[in-house]
């Protein structure tokens, strides 16, 4: 008798054990799925601090004289995108960026700043300002981010796989390869990339409207964004 | 005496199965740690640091599936895991450290494993975390692994 209700209790005291353990486990689970959660959104909001801040700061870094742009000089939203010849989420955001201009005629320009962060698309955005000196600046944007695919394996940036891509432009090739290693060409991308950094931009492509960062990455976000700004200034 | 005796198996699973969970939280928290620096943080992973997630995140199944019920075969599965990936973090801390040369680096392509984006305290780099990480977890399990065949 005195056996039997022993083993009981141990049957019990087991169950007990295995139940603790499942709440352990699960509660363990749960607080670091939180706290992972939690780490987001305190990182996003600092981050997201320092860049509204960083941008604030210096608005100087933001526009410069030698920054390609579209759109009409005395428009009053303006537009900056930190991008990488190299990077594929700039050139889905390209037509779309495109399409926004077109949606905001007159009323919005865009300068195009340089962040060549892959390997080897310096080389690129050398190309692109040695057929800016050509005055083919925009056709070859566009045929460079058309064919990224190609010239780009493994995020990888490769000139020579460019150049047959860019065959229909009617571009002076020997000219381009004299320019593309121009001292003022070094100065463009070594001042674009210090100001990215002043700027906090870390990833491309980065949006700028009116001197604002894009709070959170995404095209509604941006749509959003440039449509208070061209509300709130027309 | 009978019934002491599968009390005092009990009670031996109990601190092994603790053993096992405690290796657990610690493959969680490095999973997650590794995803909070590449997703949120942005630092984009080397190809070392590939190879040790690849041992990394199957831990946290294969021991977290070993916990409920218990068994302590889960070693035989989880500790070659645990070694192989303890010897890539090993070899990708004497890479960070200099002490391997340049020649026999496997990290020519894309994201330089040798670049520290984080030192706390001056030097608690991530492939060093890792390093402890993967240690920590061998140990649990080796010491389970006894316990368990005793």
């Amino acid at each position: 008798m005195k056996k039997r209700v022993q083993v009981k209790k141990d049957v019990q005291i087991k169950r007990e054990g295995i139940q603790l353990k499942k709440t352990l486990f699960i509660g363990s689970a749960v607080l670091l799925v939180l706290v992972f959660v939690i780490g987001i959104f305190l990182y996003e909001s600092e981050r997201l601090d320092k860049s509204a801040k960083a941008a604030a700061e210096n608005q100087a870094f933001l526009v410069r004289e030698h920054a390609p742009r579209l759109g009409p000089a005395d428009a009053k939203v303006h537009l900056v995108e930190f991008f990488d010849p190299a990077c594929g989420t700039c050139r889905e955001f390209y037509p779309l960026v495109k399409d926004l201009m077109k949606a905001n005629r007159d009323k919005i320009s865009l300068s195009l700043r340089y962040a060549p962060f892959h390997a080897g698309s310096d080389n690129v955005v050398r190309i692109l300002e040695a057929a800016r000196k050509q005055g083919k600046f925009w056709e070859t944007l566009e045929a460079v981010l058309a064919s990224q695919p190609f010239w780009a394996p493994n995020h990888k940036a490769q000139v020579e796989l460019l150049w047959p891509q860019l065959g229909k432009l009617g571009l002076d090739f020997e000219r381009i390869r004299r320019d593309m290693y121009a001292p003022e060409i070094d100065s463009i991308i070594k001042q674009d990339l210090a100001d990215a950094k002043a700027l906090n931009v870390t990833m491309t492509p980065e949006f700028f409207v009116n001197g604002r960062p894009l709070a959170d990455f995404g095209y509604p976000q941006l749509k959003k964004l440039v449509n208070d700004a061209v509300a709130k200034a027309y | 005496m009978n019934t002491s005796e599968p009390k005092e198996r009990d009670h031996s699973q109990e601190s092994t199965w603790t053993l096992v969970f405690l290796a657990w939280l610690i493959a969680s928290v490095s999973a997650l740690g590794a995803l909070f620096l590449s997703q949120v943080m942005g630092i984009a992973p080397c190809v070392l640091c590939w190879y040790q997630r690849i041992f990394m995140f199957p831990l946290v199944f294969i021991l977290a599936a070993g916990l409920f019920p218990f068994d302590a075969r889960l070693v035989r599965y989880a500790l070659p895991l645990t070694v192989v990936g303890w010897m890539i973090a090993l070899f990708h801390v004497l890479v960070v450290a200099d002490v391997i040369p340049e020649n026999i680096r496997p990290c020519a392509q894309g994201i330089p494993c040798k670049d520290q984006q984080i030192e706390w305290f001056g030097f608690l780099t991530i492939p060093l975390l890792s390093l402890i990480a993967f240690s920590l977890i061998g140990l649990l399990l080796l010491l389970t692994y006894f316990k368990a065949s005793k």
